[in-house]
């Protein structure tokens, strides 16, 4: 067996706590693949990192996204209308990767899609595409032994939740399975809430930080560049989806509008960011 | 149980599920981070009061007194003797309050939320009959009532419909995806997710994340302990087979569980097959689906090449959802349970034989069984004894079966 390389994610994760390329606090931009198509997608991709992602999470499109609200919903929808599946959704990350080395791509979405293709050959495919992380929100720890394995086998790092729920025990129990970041719910609801207490969310975040050494990312309700800089004080990545999901319902047949008007949203944010919390 | 020689080797019931809600691969949790704290919480509340002798003997008047318990197993003679095979009895769940077992867990899981002090209760529905016999407990111990019902479901169901909200509910369309079941069942979540600390969810069939299959399976497992003892007081004995239908699967597990032990009790369930296999029109992951995850649980699905689940069709609201309980999955791979379907036309057929030949109007979902009755009693002696589980009784459906004949009521 070949030595594991450095994964990307840690790379990017060790960078910032350094200060590195005067970014303190990371970007994770989620949008779903394939809306509204494939093509699109990619593009996308690279309008994000030239907005100032640090991290991409690539949503896998499911018929019953049980833990999102109406906006991803309908975006998974629009999707499978164009029969966006988890095999095409890989070959994406290895076009991105033609260009684009750098940029840490984590596949987020639901377990049976995974399943049905098996956790060998999604493992396999995925990091001989390049993808580095994987995150499904209905795979607790508890269930998830067989899918970590194959993940470590192919250098794919498994990320988990925690939510406002989480008791401290399960805090440091879950975070001893995690690879690269823990993906910290920032509420009790579905993607796309607006019940945001920020405060809240620092208390929580300082908690999980106080037992483990994980970086933390903090998504769900970060709608603009005012509540990314509120949340990413205590947090090392702040995740935003819904936003930038709304921009591509909007805007999806018409790519210039598309493309500038994410950029113009994720750059508010980087800037934001950067200014707050200065390298 | 080797399945060879239909011999048990270890008593079935004492196997499974493990601590964490396993039925061998099947069953689990998979929900996501927001919702294992509140479901675990569950476990260890189930788990407190599903032995204690006070809750229990309230579930028990409360079946008595405010459901009707025990309804009668009843032998179905003059059908019986026109199909000229084995003797056929019907276990009349539709006499309960609300005309469906639904009602049995429904009051167990009210009486388990507010053990633990929860005020507000979802449920998700299809045909309306969860739906119904949730606000009906609702009402009965001052809870609030959210039913979550696929927009679809409210435009088919309308009585149903109008019956909560006679009861107090709100009833919530839910617009996403098939506009049915599932996606009620994913709204219910939803909601859930976003009010964990005073919801309890009332799941209405056995599945979703443990211990609803095994405690929706507790609640109605007071269906088979009635048919054994009717069976021993009709009989001398216990009945030679057990026929229910499968959709979640909650009335079926319900009749077989105290039967899993007894190898002698062949037990049949009966998944809709709606306008054939072959066509691929139907809602039966059992026969014709293939093991995935949905719904908090591990299971046999209906799903595309993809992992996408598949949009079902059956004449049963009722059947039509894409799943079924994990316990009923693992039963069929290690052969205790015989699965097996019926088309929407050979419900149809038994709703009317039924009908005509005992005066007994079946829901269209319970005619699933009674139909695979048809085609099993004669092939059997007369002395042969075969249970049909009578599920629910067929007033809801006369919109339905009036439409199939070309009149509207």
């Amino acid at each position: 067996m070949s030595e594991l390389k450095t994964r990307r994610l840690t790379t990017v994760f060790q960078a910032a706590a350094k200060g590195e390329g005067g970014r303190r606090k990371l970007i994770i931009p989620f949008i779903t693949a394939g809306d509204p198509d494939l093509a699109t997608s990619l593009d996308l991709m690279h309008t994000l990192v030239k907005a100032g992602a640090d991290v991409i999470e690539l949503g896998i499109p499911f018929s019953d996204p049980m833990a999102d609200g109406p906006v991803i919903q309908a975006a998974n929808e629009r999707a499978l209308e164009k029969g966006a599946s988890l095999a095409q959704i890989i070959d994406l990350v290895a076009q991105f990767r033609q260009t684009n080395k750098k940029t840490p791509v984590v596949l987020m979405g639901y377990m049976n899609p995974v399943e049905t293709m098996g956790y060998e050959t999604f493992a396999q495919s995925a990091g001989a595409a390049g993808v580095d992380g994987v995150l499904t929100v209905d795979l607790p720890p508890e269930e998830a032994s067989d899918l970590v394995t194959a993940a470590h086998a192919a250098n794919l790092d498994s990320i988990f939740l925690l939510s406002p729920t989480s008791p401290d025990s399960r805090i440091a129990e879950v975070c001893k399975h995690v690879g690269g970041y823990v993906y910290y719910v920032s509420l009790k609801g579905v993607t796309g809430a607006a019940n945001l207490d920020t405060d809240d969310v620092a208390r929580r975040v300082s908690n999980i930080k106080s037992l483990s050494n994980i970086p933390v990312a903090v998504g769900f309700g970060i709608t603009d560049a005012s509540s990314a800089v509120a949340v990413a004080s205590a947090a090392d990545a702040i995740v935003v989806g819904s936003a930038l999901v709304k921009l591509v319902a909007q805007h999806g047949s018409e790519p210039e509008t598309l493309h500038n008007s994410i950029y113009k949203l994720l750059n508010s944010m980087r800037v934001a960011l950067d200014e707050h919390y200065p390298a | 149980m080797n399945t060879q020689t239909g011999q048990l080797d270890d008593k079935v019931t004492d196997q499974y599920p493990d601590e964490k809600g396993h039925f061998g691969i099947y069953g689990g949790s998979f929900i996501a981070e927001t919702l294992m704290d509140p479901v675990r919480e569950l476990q260890a509340e189930y788990e407190k009061y599903r032995l204690d002798n006070e809750f229990i003997a309230e579930f028990e008047w409360e079946l008595k007194n405010f459901v009707g318990r025990p309804n009668p197993l009843y032998h179905a003679k003059r059908w019986s003797d026109e199909l000229g095979g084995a003797q056929i009895y019907l276990k009349r769940e539709d006499l309960n309050h609300t005309g469906a077992h639904k009602i049995n867990n429904t009051v167990g899981q009210a009486l388990l939320a507010r053990r633990m002090g929860k005020k507000r209760i979802i449920a998700e529905t299809g045909a309306g009959q969860h739906g119904v016999a949730t606000a009906t407990v609702c009402a009965r111990f001052g809870m609030e009532c959210i039913v979550y019902m696929g927009a679809e479901d409210i435009q088919r169901q309308a009585p149903n419909v109008f019956r909560m909200k006679l009861l107090g509910a709100t009833v919530v369309p839910v617009e996403s995806g098939s506009r049915t079941l599932k996606d009620a069942l994913n709204e219910a979540m939803r909601d859930w997710v976003g009010n964990v600390d005073d919801t309890f969810y009332i799941i209405g069939t056995a599945a979703g994340p443990h211990p609803y299959p095994t405690m929706v399976r507790d609640f109605n497992s007071v269906i088979g302990k009635e048919i054994r003892d009717q069976s021993m007081e009709h009989t001398g004995r216990l009945p030679d087979a057990v026929i229910a239908c499968v959709g979640g699967g909650s009335n079926a597990i319900g009749a077989f569980h105290p039967f899993l032990d007894d190898a002698e009790v062949a037990l049949y369930g009966v998944e809709a097959g709606g306008d054939g296999i072959e066509t691929g029109r139907h809602a039966a992951p059992l026969t014709a689906g293939k093991p995935g995850v949905l719904h908090g649980n591990r299971t046999y699905l209906m799903e595309d090449d993809a992992g996408q689940i598949i949009e079902t069709h059956s004449v049963s609201a009722g059947l039509d959802y894409p799943g079924v309980g994990p316990e009923h999955s693992w039963l069929k791979d290690i052969g205790r349970v015989q699965y097996d379907v019926a088309t929407d036309a050979e419900a149809l057929d038994a709703t009317h034989k039924l009908c005509r030949l005992e005066g007994i109007i079946p829901a269209l979902e319970s005619a699933h069984a009674l139909a695979y009755a048809i085609k099993l009693a004669p092939t059997w002696s007369k002395d042969k004894n075969i249970v049909v589980n009578l599920s629910g009784r067929g007033d809801k459906d006369i919109n339905t079966l009036a439409t199939l004949e070309g009149m509207t009521l």
